[in-house]
Order: C-alpha cells, then structure tokens, then sequence
C-alpha cells in the first residue's frame, strides 16, 4: 500500500508531465484525461446507437411507411444498437470513463499505476470504435446476426453482412478486449496497490468497490468472448468447424461438419452474464455514492453492501446458462442455474433495501444527481423483479425471446445504468470543469428521460406476456395480436422518440455549462470522499500536493453527531473524542 | 415534494395499467396450466415486493426531503434489520423457485406414452415428420438432403419407409394425447413457437433437442419461429392444427408416407398433353402466356413450385379472395386434375415446352429496382432463377405484367391471405417493402434485365432440376 506515496513528488510528475498540446490532449498519461477521451468516444458512438434504436422504433411502431428500412437494414440496426450500447458505451463508459477518473482521485492516488498502458488502452479502445463503424462502408455492411451473433446464422447467407460485416465485428471485438484488459490490469493494480496511507479496503468508497469487482469480472470474463470471436472467424475464414455442424444451407450442402453451436452460447454466455454485472456493480457502487452524498447521510449497511458486491459478482460466473433455457442444452441444467439465478436476487435485493433505507431519516437534496439516483432504484427494481421471471427456468419458457425480455433487459441494464451515468455526470462534472451544469436544464432532462423510459419499457412487458417475438422485422397479421398491440408499439415508439430527442438537452448542457456555467468551487455538493478534497479543481496532473492525502475514516461520515458540518472530509483526522 | 407524487403516480399508475390492459397470455391450449400457475406466483410476489419498495419509497422522499432544521439520522448499521430482510427475501425467492421446479420437473420428463412428431426448422418454413405405424423415425441425415430427399432420409433404413411428410404444410395434432417433440433444423437456430401451447423450444443444426406437450383445445394456431434465424424470420410462419381423434385419423390417411414419396410416379408427358389442352386455352399452346386472359407464363416454372400452386388452388388456398379476380377464374380449373398422376402428367408436359423468356412490357427505374432486388435475391436467386431450398419460384423470364399484379396482389393481402397459407404469407410480409406501384415496376424492370443472362445457366439448371424431381 501507498507505493506511490513514498516517490518525491516532483519525480514522480516528472516522468510523464504533458510538453505539448498533443502529449496533453491526445497522448495524454494523465488519468483524468484518459476518463475523459473515453468519455467523449463512448458518448459519441452511443449517440448513434440511439439514433439506430429511433429507427428500429420507426419501424415497429409504424410498419410499412419508411422505404429506407427494409429487413437487413433492421437488423443491421438492432444488432449495431445492442453491441454498442452494451460494450462501447455502457463498458466502455463505466470503467474506461468512471473507472479511470475516480480510481487514482478516490484512492488517494496520484495516477493510475501503469500511466502508459493506460494511454494505450485508451487508442485501442478507438481503434475498435473505428474498426466496428469501418462496417457501415464494408460492401454489405455490418452484421445483422444480432448482438449475439449467434452461429451458424451469424456466418451464413440470408444474414446481412455476412461477407465483411461479421468480421469488422469481431475483430473489432477482439480488439475491445486487448483495450479492456490494459485499462483492466490498471485499475485493480492501482486499488490494490496504490492506495494512499489510510485508506483501507472497508474504508474505499463504494463506487470504487463496484468499479474493481467489475473489472476482476471482466479480466476473467471477456477472454470468453475473445477465443469465441477467434473461433468463429475461423470458422467463416478458413473453414474450420467449431461452431459449426453439417449443415444444408438455402438448399445448398456446406463442407461443415461436427462443429457445436451449442459451444458458442455457452461461451457467449459465459461472458455475458458477468457483462451484464460489469455494467452493473459499477453503477451499483456509485449511486451508493450518489445516494449518501445527497441525502447527508451515511450508506445503510456499508458492510454488507461491500459483500453483496463480492457475492454478486462471483454468482455472476455461475448462472450464464439461464440465457441459454430453451437453447436446448441438457434440461438438467435448468434445475442449477434457476437455482443460482434466483440466489441472487438475494444480494442484489439487500442492496435495493440498503438504497432505500439509506433514505429513511435523511435529509434528502433533490439535486439532480439524487433525482437520478431515485429514478434508479425505482427503474432497477422493475428491472430486477422482471429478472427474476425470466430466472426462474419454467417461467422464462413462455416469455423467452418476447417482447418481456426486451423490456427486462433494458429497465435493468439499459436504463438502470444509463440513469446512474446522467447522475454521476451532473454529480462530477463541477470536478472535472470546475462549473456546474445547468439545473433547470439538468431537471428538464431528468424527468423526460424517467417518465419516459418508464413509458417505453413498463408497457413493453405486456407485449411479452401476449407472446410477441422480439427481433421481428414486421408483425404482420400475427393471428395472436389485435389492433391494441399496433397502438401500444406506437405508443411506445413515440415515447421512445421523445427520449431520444431529449438527449440533445445534456449534451447542450455539457457543452453550455463548460463555457457558460456557474464556477462550482472545489466541493460544491460537500461531499466526504477523497477526490472532492484536492487542492485544485479540476485536479491538476499528479492530484495532489507534495504530500499525498491521508485517509482517516469512511467515506460516509455524514450528519455525524457533534460535528460542526454535515459532513467530514475522510481526510479529516479523527477528533479526540471520535478516538475514545 | 414533486418526486414523491411522481413516485406514487408510478406505483399506482403501474397498478392502474396492469388491471386495465387487455394485453395478457393468450387461452391456454395445452396442458401447461403449470406453467401459467408459476407465472401466476411469480407475478403477484414480485407485484408486491414492487408496490411495498414503491410506496416506502414515496414515504421517505415525501417524509425526509430537505428542509430547515433537518437533520439526518446517523446510523451505520442495524443487523437485525438488514438480517430480517434478508430472510423475508430469501422466502420470497423460495415460494417462486420451488413450484418452478417442481413445474420444471415436468416439463424435462416426457411421459413414456407420449407419440413423437419431428420438427424441422429451415430458412424460412417448418417441416414434419410422424414415425408412421412402426413407431420409429428412420434415420436422416443433413448430409443426404437434396430437392428430392429434402428430409434426407436414409433410404436403405426400414424404419424410415412408413415415416409421413409434411413438407411446409399444416400439422396435425389428435387432442389430449402427448405429444414428444423432437426438433431439428437444418441450417440456423430456430425456435419452434406456438405461444397457446406455452411450451418452447430452439431447434439447433447438429443436434436433436425435445420438449412435450398435450394439446387440450381443438383448433388452429399460428407456429412462430422464435429464434433470429436471417431476414426471414420474421415471416417463418407454420400452422398446427389440433384435431378430434376422428379428423386426425382422416388427416393421417391422406398424408405420404417416405416410401409413397420414393415412389412416386414419373409424370408422362404424353398423357399431360391431353389435359394441357383446358390449359392451353389461356396459358397458350407452348405455355408462353398469354396477357389478354391473364394467365402467366407456365414454360419454365419450376416443376415444384407448380405442383404447390396446382395443390394450392385445389385446397382452396389460393384463387378464394374476393378481390382476387383472376384467381378466381383458375380455381375451378384444377378440378379435371383429378390425383396426383394427373397432376405430375400435366407438369411433366410444361416441363418439356420450349422455355423462352416472356417479352418485356413493364417499364421502370431498373437502378432503383436492382436496389430493391437485393431483398428479394437470398430467396429468389440474384439470377432470379428461383430455388427450392427457399421454395421460391423462378421469376426472370417470366410473364413480367403477372409478376406486377402479383406483387400488388400479395402486398394488398389478396394473395396469401388465406390462413393456411404460410408461404403466401411469407411472400405478403416480404412484398411489404416494396411501397408503391412505382417500386414494383421498378423491381419488376429489373428483373426483366436478369431474363437474358438467365436463359443459357437456368435452362440448364432448369432442366437438371426436373431430372433430380422426376428421378426421385
């Protein structure tokens, strides 16, 4: 521990100060930089995500009326939707953005512990962003296997891009991975490693806990992902037969033989599931933050939030196949991964009842950090409940693959995380400019963004338990739905429209507030953790004084009784009568 | 203030939608009451933990929100209250987990009286298969699959021979007997998916996977594919129908068996002149069409695809529409094609008509309609020679006029309408993208660019086709 903090402070800014405009901006060493590059990327391609998700919407809500969307187009949109949301902006964003900032800041540290290799974590990351959009000029264009990619479909004619599009995503995958496992090895070297004195594990702020169990879960999951997308580039590329067995194809034998599609979900599947709680336990861990900070009161059940985090994610490697219930591997295995599946739930209620009884006797500020994180927990638990549907193996039979499973996933790992993002920017932003983004703006957007994904995705549920397949192109005169189902996807479409729209709001509001904002000064929400305690906002390169900070308590030391302010500074050193 | 009447607008909003929505499981048809008991269960714990996280959410952000003089309580920890929750939660999990299982249990464990049916999923169409009076399903085999093996039976396998096909056509089930499905696929995943049965399952290439059912309503159901299979999916339609015991037994006798299939007899195209003559009437003497009594092009067609609209109409799948005009006028035309022999002499006489391209009378944007081609090539050929592994017929070189009314037929739902009528309706959810009449002419004068590239490969393969069906 505090390796760092026994380097001369000069020294240590020595080696990787910025000389130039580029070295600074571009081939920056700095965290804070990095977090931001990712930042910036990640938003930018979730932009279109967002835009491909309007479209989707067009079309289901408006069938027959737009030219331009005929069936490869739509699913080249929902499988480019999906993959980016949840790897290139959700992963991407969480670690490579949150993870880097508040990483060395929270801890105490004065960078990340390999400045380099974080640098280039950051320009592989691009180089995918790059490589996943070369699909949209590849002839073709990008795979519409959906974001699962599952073969044989996946490599098979009557599947757009199957020439090129396949490829560029799975390279681009790949690719992904070597980014992620740089930025990886660094944030939980830098936790373990390069806390300042002080600042013990049961002490570090639950947004730190969240980022490191997230980033352990990827380390080991993502090299699942990284062999299955080399095997199956193999498979299209060569011939081999991985995932592939014999196998007549649009009336045509293929030289396939003896290959397991079977293998490929499982080890799809395998990451999948731990990617579902690498997006999520950081967001778990920071709106904890969240939560604490703007109620002035200390988290509920610290301890048991920090093992709920570690227990969540070691289940998370032992239920992936409750994706895979009607996949047709062995049905035994249904009795198992039910039973893991719906264990936990239990961790992950305890947190839910920790976010509300953290707010029971508070004092709650409705910043609108604190409206985000409301809207989560409120988001999350209809998410979570619906989880435990499709968890339980009999349950899911009916609603596997409905409309149910569109709506469950995005309420808990679409819109449940992108809410904690929104609140995490309103909340760090005054960090990271000095201003603050603009409240009434910041409110407006707030309640768009929650009623409105509430009005997309509460409804949506409803589709599923009519039975409405997802991934269709066009219903048609499906004999089991009526009229009423036509207006409910219009419904929802003109919701999602509206949601979409409004998201010019932030991004105005990134951008105003960075110029036109109102100087935040260094703890503009009196916060108790490390990173709102530097002697500069925004923090200079290296963090800190000459000195790093020692760390005497929590992070939670809110409305402590005796104390002069609603909160203490976890530099703050303990008070006589706090040692007796 | 704001937040907690928002909250509880929520709560409440979310109670109020639920009583009031008509959108709920369709009536059950089968015997997986068990499964919508589990739903049931799962549904009101989970209603209820929502509605009790809901409201004392309301209370906290109405009770506690900032004002003067607050201030927050302190308090760490309270073990007894986090353990207490911790084993309500825990009760609340096993109330939903143990009936599923139990439910579970059941549906893995196929009753040993259960009757197997198999299921193939290929792009885009459901197939059949009932092991016949032994009992058993022959081997087969996705290496032996062809246009006149598409099953790929085994044909040396006895227990093969008395197996009935159903090839893209309805399957019957008797009522309130099990049901084993076996389920294959020959080329992606899908999903077999009739949502009144509840139960689900993925057929994956490779392998056979199975799930059972008993069906306890008479009646037809729509099969979904439930699985993203390719840009068909959508429109992968199949029907069941359930019957009485009496009508299953009807149905089953009408049905062919592998070795009636094998056997089939070797159309005559003497004997199919003869009946050309009614034909010929309309078609034209050398099947070339003829635009002023709106019979399309027959002479070079593939020789399956004539058979199933020859059978189409016959069934009253085709030609019933009120709109359908001209439709109309063929049904009754079939009737003098009294069997099968019949059918197969007729077709085996188009067969031996000279094939030469219809001339062209539409006239459209053809870079447009190459453009809007692109979605029709994975099924009909980017030649547009047709191809049967799809079950899509030859369409370059054809009566071009005939292609125009049909695409406007089948967009405006007068042809493929017919409940039954699966392919019909694959091709109505296809012709969807083609917007306007404009965009039919346009794809219609592209494809009449592919007729002479067409003439020297696909009369080849033309009659290479007709050699494979005819020696089967």
């Amino acid at each position: 521990m505090a390796v760092e903090a026994q380097v001369p402070y000069q020294e240590a800014l020595d080696v990787h100060h910025p000389h130039s405009w580029i070295t600074r901006y571009w081939f920056s060493q700095d965290h804070k930089v990095i977090a931001i590059q990712y930042g910036i990327t990640a938003m930018g391609v979730g932009l279109l995500a967002l835009v491909l998700s309007g479209l989707m919407r067009l079309q289901l809500g408006f069938p027959d009326t737009f030219d331009f969307i005929d069936p490869e187009a739509y699913y080249q949109f929902i499988t480019m939707h999906g993959m980016i949301m949840v790897i290139y902006l959700l992963t991407a964003l969480l670690l490579g953005g949150f993870g880097n900032y508040l990483v060395p800041l929270m801890c105490g540290a004065r960078d990340m512990v390999f400045p380099f290799v974080n640098m280039i974590s950051y320009h592989v990351y691009f180089a995918s962003v790059i490589i996943l959009l070369l699909s949209y000029f590849v002839p073709g264009g990008p795979t519409g296997a959906g974001w699962t990619l599952y073969p044989p479909q996946a490599i098979l004619p009557g599947t757009p891009g199957v020439d090129w599009g396949i490829l560029t995503m799975l390279i681009s995958l790949a690719v992904f991975i070597v980014a992620f496992t740089m930025g990886g090895l660094n944030y939980v070297t830098t936790i373990l490693q390069a806390r300042t004195r002080g600042m013990t594990l049961m002490r570090m702020p639950l947004s730190i806990w969240g980022i490191f169990m997230a980033t352990v879960l990827g380390l080991l999951a993502f090299p699942a992902l990284f062999v299955s997308a080399v095997m199956m580039i193999l498979d299209k590329t060569i011939g081999t037969s991985f995932f592939m067995p014999a196998i007549s194809s649009l009336g045509e034998q293929l030289d396939y033989s003896g290959g397991s599609p079977l293998l490929f979900q499982h080890l799809f599947w395998f990451f999948g599931h731990p990617e579902v709680y690498i997006v999520a336990l950081p967001a778990f861990g920071i709106v904890s933050d969240l939560i604490s900070t703007h109620a002035r009161k200390n988290i509920f059940g610290y301890r048991m939030m920090v093992w709920a985090i570690v227990a969540i994610g070691v289940l998370s490697f032992i239920v992936w196949a409750h994706h895979m219930y009607v996949s047709g591997m062995h049905p035994y295995f249904g009795f198992f991964f039910a039973t893991t599946t719906l264990i936990i739930a239990v961790p992950t209620a305890i947190k839910v009842y920790n976010w509300t009884l953290t707010l029971l006797r508070a004092n709650i500020h409705m910043t609108v950090p604190m409206l985000f994180s409301i809207a989560f927990v409120i988001t999350f638990v209809v998410g979570g409940l619906t989880g435990l549907f499709l968890g339980n193996v009999i349950v899911d039979v009916p609603l596997s693959d409905t409309y149910f499973v569109v709506a469950h996933f995005h309420m808990v790992m679409g819109v449940s995380p992108i809410l904690v993002i929104f609140g995490a920017i309103y909340h760090w932003y005054p960090k990271m400019t000095g201003k603050m983004l603009d409240d009434r703006l910041g409110q407006l957007h707030f309640w768009i963004t929650f009623l409105g994904t509430y009005a997309i995705y509460y409804p949506m549920h409803y589709l599923g338990f009519v039975g409405v397949p997802r991934r269709y192109f066009a219903n048609g005169e499906m004999w089991i739905i009526d009229e009423s189902v036509r207006l409910l996807n219009q419904g929802i479409t003109i919701a999602a429209l509206i949601v979409g729209v409004v998201q010019i709001l932030f991004i105005w509001n990134l951008i105003y507030s960075y110029y036109k904002g109102r100087d935040s000064g260094p703890n503009p929400w009196k916060a108790a953790s490390l990173e709102w305690q530097t002697p500069e906002t925004p923090p200079r390169h290296g963090n800190w004084e000459a000195r790093l900070p020692t760390v005497y308590r929590w992070a939670y030391d809110y409305s402590v009784p005796g104390a002069k302010d609603d909160f203490i500074p976890q530099s703050e050193p303990r008070t006589a009568a706090e040692q007796n | 203030m704001i937040v907690a009447i928002m909250l509880f607008i929520i709560v409440i909003g979310s109670l109020v939608f639920n009583f009031l929505s008509p959108w709920w499981f369709t009536d059950i048809a089968s015997n997986w009451g068990g499964i919508d008991f589990a739903v049931f269960v799962t549904f009101w714990i989970c209603g209820v933990a929502f509605v009790l996280i809901g409201l004392f959410m309301v209370y906290t952000t109405w009770k506690y929100r900032r004002r003067e003089g607050q201030t927050a309580v302190y308090e760490p920890e309270n073990k007894r209250l986090e353990w207490i929750l911790t084993i309500l939660t825990t009760i609340g999990v096993v109330g939903m987990l143990a009936p599923g299982l139990l439910v579970w249990d059941d549906y893995v464990n196929v009753p040993p009286q259960a009757r197997e049916v198999e299921i193939t999923g290929q792009q885009w169409s459901w197939s059949y298969r009932l092991p016949g009076e032994d009992g058993v399903l022959g081997t087969v085999e996705a290496t032996r699959i062809s246009v006149d093996n598409p099953f790929g039976m085994d044909p040396d396998d006895p227990y093969g021979q008395d197996d009935v096909l159903i090839e893209r056509d309805a399957l019957h089930l008797p009522i309130d007997r099990p049901v084993k499905v076996l389920l294959r696929s020959k080329d992606v995943l899908h999903d077999f998916y009739v949502p009144e049965f509840r139960a689900k399952m993925d057929a994956v290439p490779g392998m056979i996977t199975y799930m059972w059912f008993t069906p306890t309503r008479v009646g037809t159901y729509e099969v979904l594919c439930a699985e993203l299979c390719g840009i068909g999916h959508h429109t992968m339609r199949g029907t069941v129908v359930v019957d009485t015991r009496e009508d299953y037994e009807a149905w089953l006798k009408e049905q062919t068996t592998y070795a009636q299939f094998a056997a089939r007899p070797k159309g005559d195209p003497v004997a199919g002149q003869v009946a050309y003559a009614v034909c010929a009437a309309c078609h034209g003497p050398a099947g070339e069409g003829m635009v002023a009594f709106n019979a399309p092009k027959l002479s070079g067609q593939d020789p399956w695809y004539l058979r199933h609209q020859i059978l189409a109409y016959k069934a009253g799948l085709r030609g019933v529409h009120e709109a359908d005009t001209y439709g109309r006028e063929m049904a009754p035309m079939v009737l003098p094609l009294i069997n099968e022999a019949a059918v197969e002499n007729v077709i085996a006489y188009i067969g031996s008509l000279p094939d030469d391209p219809a001339p062209a009378t539409v006239t459209g944007d053809i870079e447009h309609g190459a453009d809007l081609y692109n979605g029709c090539t994975v099924c009909h050929g980017s030649d547009g020679g047709g191809s049967y592994g799809t079950f899509a017929p030859r369409v370059a070189g054809m009566t071009d006029w005939y292609l125009v009314r049909q695409l406007q037929n089948f967009r405006a739902g007068i042809r493929g309408s017919h409940r039954m009528d699966n392919l019909g309706k694959q091709m109505g959810l296809m012709s969807k993208q083609l917007g306007d009449d404009d965009a039919i002419n346009d794809v219609v004068a592209y494809i009449n660019t592919l007729s002479t590239r067409m003439t020297q490969t696909a009369m080849h393969n033309a009659i290479h086709d007709r050699g494979e069906t005819d020696g089967g």
